[in-house]
């Protein structure tokens, strides 16, 4: 099953691969990661994609739970939530391609944010399911690049991941 | 008071209250050796290789309880001190190693003697710091002891880059009392819910055993173990790493456990109702075949860690907190239960054990020409009256030790039990006898591990750690060879080596005394000389029986009820070997 943990750990240089040295010293795998800094500037935020069955989940939360830099995380999988992951794509177009992508990126709510004489840049954000719609509807032979950030999660209502 | 880095650390080590350092010296860290030259609080024991450094302080932090600390330099020094840093990460030992580390504006450029320290150790320590502001050394030091001795034990290294410690850069000095770490705080007490589940589970068993491991020890909760188990009259058995926790002497304690185990510890194990695991993390070198494993068994686990809780077996009452408050929570909760352990179920009970004891199953031929390792064992035990520290190496030495010396106080048996890294026994033994220069330290180990730290003979004569090793030299790798004589047909690969040398000789050569035992009448008079002679390391080179193996046994993919027992009493003196 695919879980999606949230993770608050101290910004320091080496905290990152702390994660990532765990999972592939355990042999869990991770689908993706994002991590940027939050508004206190000494905490990180990691979003960690990663599939497994109940109990390599408990472990892959405790042992996270054991690095020292980490300060606390949620599986986000458990608990009501929103998922966003933005994409940029470059799309070669051309002819009536052109007037095609255009209207196929407004179904999508997306935004053109490049333009050349043979190629589109659209941008857009949702839950990764979206984002492989509209690839899966584009031409594939048109598509020059695909750049996806990974999904980053936050639960909904009052409860929240700080100090 | 403004100090130079160097000079911070050394006064840090000292404001720790940090009696010995482990080290050897080298370009990175010649500014701390320096500091440490013109000082004299601080002792610091010149080892002759960077993993006798580590396994010193290992067995230095496991004979006291107290950290071991380390000081390494850059570069092949602290790549050397992996080995031992791993060790103690396996079986949880407190630790603080101490890294000498390139300058901070040549990181990453390949420097003379660079590797990444953070980097590679990252695996295999609780946590790891480069300082790299002066400002922050005191401090990080603090932390580094905090982290290392509180919560699950574990070494923590810190690498210092050499221009940290340089003698010109001098800041104010304070060593900070305390730290908190708002990102570590390791839990101590248990769930009270979960403890009184535990307690009527507990109570209500009819084949109730107590697995109890190396969390016990570290966590100093001997006493109550004993109290909990002697309030309960169950069964207790014991892990490699738990052994001397709880009286081996004792009429409830019915041996270790697991692979090399008693025939009634694996089988009082498969044949419980209720188990309740103390400080033990359900090992694989315990557990066999994890399918076959207690198969009738509601599981308790009682550990610090709640990652080590369900890792490898699902347990039915799991109680995260420090083994020692929670067994004086449980003590209190059976003391004030009107329900009692059920005496006729109980009765029963250990009438079954006792059938299973009928085995006997470390009987051996005591009738043999040749020493039997078993033999030389027992009469250690007898010379040193039980009271020795026993370090060891790795491989069947350290199973006859652990099988035929029966430990009855904690932190006497010493002895790599997670990493399983042969050349722990005689740097540790060193550790050991700087601890408690009085006690008689005893390392017992073969004549392929000892070769691996042999080195460390110069360093017990230079500060006068007269340990007595006592090599159980069968001429063979005999664990390599136990394994290729069952499972590979007797083709015996390489477990062999064709050279060793004269270790009388060698030992001679160190400045020690050497003795070589040939027959089984000698081995007494030998050890109680060996032993006379308290200023004097004694290497009792002991040629025993070539193919002895270690019974019984519970081999590969195989459960606890279906051991390998010794067939027929001396018959392996007379098998040819290959």
């Amino acid at each position: 099953m695919r879980h999606i943990i949230s993770i608050l750990m101290e910004n320091e240089s080496g905290a990152l691969s702390r994660v990532a040295g765990l999972f592939s010293a355990r042999g869990y795998n991770i689908e993706s990661l994002t991590v940027a800094p939050t508004e206190d500037p000494s905490l990180s935020r990691m979003t960690l994609v990663t599939r497994g069955n109940e109990e390599i989940i408990e472990q892959i939360t405790k042992q996270l739970n054991k690095l020292i830099d980490v300060v606390k995380l949620i599986d986000l999988a458990e608990s009501f939530h929103i998922e966003r992951e933005l994409m940029m794509i470059k799309i070669r177009t051309t002819g009536e391609m052109r007037d095609e992508i255009r209207s196929m990126a407004d179904i999508f709510r997306g935004n053109i944010i490049d333009v050349t004489p043979t190629t589109y840049i659209v941008e857009m954000t949702g839950p990764s399911e979206k984002l492989d719609a509209f690839i899966a509807a584009i031409e594939p032979d048109s598509i020059i690049e695909v750049v996806r950030s990974g999904p980053t999660g936050i639960s909904r209502g009052e409860k929240g991941l700080h100090l | 008071m403004e100090l130079s880095g160097a000079q911070i650390l050394v006064q840090s080590l000292i404001d720790e209250g940090v009696e010995y350092i482990f080290g050897y010296p080298g370009g990175a860290v010649l500014h701390l050796y320096d500091a440490l030259f013109q000082q004299d609080e601080l002792k610091h024991i010149l080892v002759r290789h960077e993993q006798g450094a580590t396994h010193a302080a290992d067995g230095y932090a496991r004979a006291t309880g107290k950290p071991g600390v380390v000081l390494v330099t850059s570069g092949p020094g602290a790549t050397n001190a992996v080995t031992g840093i791993a060790t103690a990460y396996m079986d949880s030992i407190p630790m603080v190693i101490i890294s000498g580390q390139v300058s901070l504006p040549v990181i990453g450029s390949d420097a003379f003697q660079e590797v990444d320290m953070i980097g590679i150790t990252r695996p295999c320590v609780k946590h790891n710091y480069l300082v790299k502001d002066v400002t922050k050394l005191a401090e990080t030091i603090k932390k580094a002891f905090y982290v290392a001795t509180t919560g699950r034990p574990g070494p923590v290294v810190v690498d210092i880059p050499k221009d940290i410690t340089a003698p010109h850069i001098k800041v104010p000095y304070k060593y900070p009392k305390k730290v908190s770490i708002r990102s570590y705080n390791p839990v101590v007490s248990g769930h009270k819910g979960q403890i009184k589940k535990a307690v009527d589970l507990l109570l209500s068993a009819q084949k109730p055993i107590i697995y109890s491991g190396g969390g016990v020890v570290l966590g100093e909760a001997s006493k109550e173990l004993t109290e909990f188990t002697h309030a309960l009259g169950y069964p207790i058995t014991s892990t490699l790493m738990g052994l001397g926790a709880y009286p081996a002497t004792d009429k409830q304690f019915v041996g270790m456990l697991g692979m090399h185990g008693t025939y009634e510890a694996n089988m009082a194990m498969h044949e419980s109702d209720v188990i309740i695991a103390i400080g033990a993390r359900f090992d694989d070198r315990v557990t066999g075949k994890l399918d076959l494993f207690c198969p009738y068994a509601k599981i308790i686990h009682i550990d610090v860690d709640p990652a080590s809780i369900s890792k490898t077996v699902r347990v039915d009452i799991p109680i995260v907190g420090d083994v020692k408050p929670v067994l004086e929570q449980m003590l209190e909760l059976i003391k004030e239960n009107p329900k009692k352990p059920n005496k006729k179920s109980l009765e029963l009970w250990w009438h079954q054990i006792g059938q299973w004891q009928a085995v006997n199953c470390l009987e051996f031929d005591r009738e043999s020409p040749l020493i039997k390792p078993q033999y030389v064992i027992e009469q250690l035990y007898e010379v040193t009256k039980g009271n020795a520290y026993v370090t060891s190496d790795v491989g069947q030495h350290q199973m006859w030790a652990a099988q035929y010396y029966p430990f009855d106080k904690p932190r006497r048996w010493i002895n790599s039990g997670g990493l399983g890294t042969m050349g722990f026994g005689l740097p540790a033994a060193i550790g050991v006898k700087l601890a408690f220069p009085d006690a008689d330290v005893a390392c017992v180990t073969g004549e392929a591990s000892i070769q691996m730290c042999i080195q460390e003979l110069s360093t017990a004569l230079q500060y006068k750690t007269p340990v007595k090793i006592i090599n159980l030299n069968n001429r063979y790798m005999g664990m390599v060879r136990q394994w290729q004589e069952f499972s590979y047909e007797s083709r015996y690969s390489h477990s062999y080596m064709d050279t060793i040398p004269e270790f009388v000789k060698l030992a001679e050569a160190y400045g020690h005394v050497g003795m070589r035992i040939d027959k089984p009448e000698e081995v007494r008079p030998a050890l109680e000389a060996a032993f006379a002679m308290k200023d004097r390391t004694v290497f009792l080179d002991i040629m025993t029986d070539r193919t002895e193996n270690v019974y019984p046994m519970i081999e590969a993919g195989k459960g606890h009820h279906d051991m390998k027992l010794r067939v027929a009493l001396g018959t392996s003196t007379d098998r040819e070997l290959a």
